[in-house]
């Protein structure tokens, strides 16, 4: 029996296929250990995923790259989990990790103001300019009114987040939670492992970490 | 139960939490105007931290400096082995070294917040993985949430939760972009508001558990809430806060609170939101507060400095007065005052909230009786 409920993992291609003719790196898309896509480069993936699984969400196009990326990771996870009529209130929070915080964006919002002189500072940029938008947009979109955080790391760390996963369930109202990696360095260079994981973690935070570490080496 | 071991502010109105709580009772404010900053054309109101207080040499940016500064200040006042494994250390901030974006040549690992805060750690001989919580506005709070948690199951002794952010022309020509800036000092909860003013400080806060709280304070509990409603604009009906403070109700009764410390960021519809939070709550006749007319919004570090300073004004018999507060320009009559009021009770909530729709709350209560 698995903690981990549903996963969708989003992560570049290794070997020959790692990159396409004209170097744009290829990645794949799995969801519960199946394969979604087989190998598309990185710069078109995500608007084709949304697309033709999403198609009526047209605020993913303000969006940033990393929320692109978690955005549509979630819509994948939980049309897995298809429970997506449910009321869910404060019973479902979502907690994402990464080490690249909100990067992707903070460089686009920077090059808007690097010239003093022509400085023309960008309002849609700057607003994604923080990580937990992403979990705000996930929060909205499924009408979560459960915790919502964010938390920067170093580096990668199961054991780190397996922690964090269980600590978050102190708060008695939560029964599930969105969570998992999703680092975006920029457009065309992210890596996702997002899942869902139930109150049974609690006490088992060894156990998660490693099927963690087990997802993200598939 | 978990309680504070020791404390720390470094912000323009001093060095330690004692030297910040007298200027704040004495109603003095760090926000000036700030004119011909490199990269700032519009001139702004905010309370900046001048780099001649910051004391730790080395090769560490102003984030950096006034994180280890508040740690090392802080740690000088409890008898801890911070090196040791069983000691977590939480950064909340907002931006930390975003700064060195637009500077060549700098060591870019050091832009991510998590290779800062282990150059933090690894300053005090740390080894263990630091965690950064970067949730908006409600970082400090969140952060002191996660200290509690680790600690109440047994994955830590001790925490160090040290919140902190740096101004530069990143966040202040974003803040001016979304029209969202004061050109003068702020004024919660006022009619007249107009905006927020930007801070510099770094607030540290050490816990640990006990048996008893004996004549200590003690984090009581604390919630986490989305508003499920808009990425940078607070919910008409107050949602998320409502559900916080609903949550942290559950542990607290609503007579023994001294003080609501709220967000209170002057922009009219975090105040209004906050208003309409306190009020669903069942605590409109409790005392309600901003500090940031003492500060301005000093983001990563403001859930630990305010968190803080409310300790203090409670072991004063302390309501604080909301500097900039004239009128009450909210829906609902909360009450708020602009000078200090005296209060007998021995517990406050911490209220904030921001971008990606996150709030939060949690509830301080000195001693261990009610």
């Amino acid at each position: 029996m698995s903690l981990v409920k549903h996963y969708v993992r989003i992560n570049q291609l290794v070997g020959s296929r790692s990159l396409t003719a004209s170097g744009v790196r290829n990645y794949r898309v799995t969801i519960d250990g199946k394969t979604l896509v087989e190998t598309a480069p990185a710069d078109t993936l995500l608007t084709e995923l949304y697309k033709t699984h999403v198609g009526d969400y047209s605020k993913f196009y303000k969006m940033d790259p990393l929320c692109r990326v978690g955005f549509m990771a979630s819509e994948l996870l939980l049309t897995a989990e298809d429970c997506r009529q449910k009321q869910w209130g404060e019973s479902r929070g979502v907690v994402l990790f990464n080490a690249t915080s909100s990067l992707a964006d903070d460089r686009n919002y920077q090059a808007t103001i690097d010239d003093s002189e022509t400085a023309f500072p960008s309002p849609s940029l700057f607003v994604y300019t923080l990580p937990n938008v992403l979990t705000g947009e996930i929060a909205i979109r499924n009408h979560y009114y459960g915790e919502t955080n964010f938390v920067v790391l170093p580096e990668f760390d199961s054991n780190t987040m397996s922690a964090i996963i269980e600590m978050t369930f102190c708060d008695k109202y939560l029964q599930s939670l969105v969570t998992g990696w999703v680092d975006c360095y920029d457009e065309t260079n992210y890596n996702v492992l997002m899942f869902i994981v139930e109150r049974d973690v609690t006490g088992h935070s060894t156990e998660l970490s490693q099927e963690i570490k087990i997802l993200t080496e598939k | 139960m978990v309680v504070k071991l020791a404390d720390n502010i470094i912000s323009p109105l001093g060095v330690t939490t004692k030297e910040n709580y007298e200027a704040v009772k004495a109603g003095r404010t760090a926000l000036c105007q700030h004119e011909g900053v490199p990269g700032i054309p519009i001139p702004f109101f905010a309370s900046l931290i001048d780099e001649s207080v910051l004391t730790v040499e080395g090769d560490y940016t102003k984030f950096e400096r006034m994180c280890i500064q508040s740690v090392a200040s802080a740690i000088q006042q409890c008898d801890i082995d911070v090196a040791s494994e069983r000691v977590l250390f939480i950064v909340s901030t907002t931006k930390a070294n975003v700064s060195m974006l637009g500077r060549s040549g700098c060591d870019n690992d050091r832009v991510l917040p998590g290779v800062a805060a282990r150059k933090i750690a690894e300053y005090f001989s740390n080894r263990q993985m630091p965690l950064v919580v970067s949730n908006a506005c409600i970082s400090g709070v969140c952060a002191q949430i996660e200290a509690l948690r680790a600690l109440e199951l047994g994955l830590c002794d001790y925490a160090v939760v040290v919140g902190a952010d740096v101004q530069s022309p990143f966040i202040v020509t974003g803040f001016q972009s979304l029209k969202a800036v004061s050109a003068e000092a702020c004024r919660p909860f006022d009619r007249d508001r107009k905006g927020l003013n930007l801070g510099e400080a770094a607030a540290t806060v050490v816990y640990g558990r006990e048996a008893t709280a004996d004549n200590r304070w003690q984090m009581v509990c604390g919630a986490v809430r989305n508003d499920a409603n808009h990425i940078s604009g607070p919910s008409r009906t107050g949602e998320g806060s409502y559900l916080a403070l609903r949550s942290v109700l559950q542990h607290i009764d609503a007579s023994e609170v001294a003080f609501v410390s709220a967000h209170g960021t002057a922009t009219l519809y975090n105040d209004e939101m906050e208003s309409i939070a306190v009020e669903r709550a069942g605590l409109i006749d409790t005392p309600v507060g901003s500090l940031k007319g003492y500060y301005g919004h000093t983001m990563g570090a403001a859930g630990v400095l305010e968190t803080l300073l409310s300790m203090y004004a409670v072991d004063d018999h302390t309501v604080l007065g909301t500097r900039g507060f004239e009128n009450l320009g909210v829906s609902h009559p909360i009450s708020v005052c602009a000078e200090n009021r005296v209060t007998n009770r021995n517990s406050f909530i911490k209220l904030i909230s921001g971008f990606g729709g996150c709030n939060a709350a949690a509830a301080f209560r000195k001693g261990g009786a009610r």
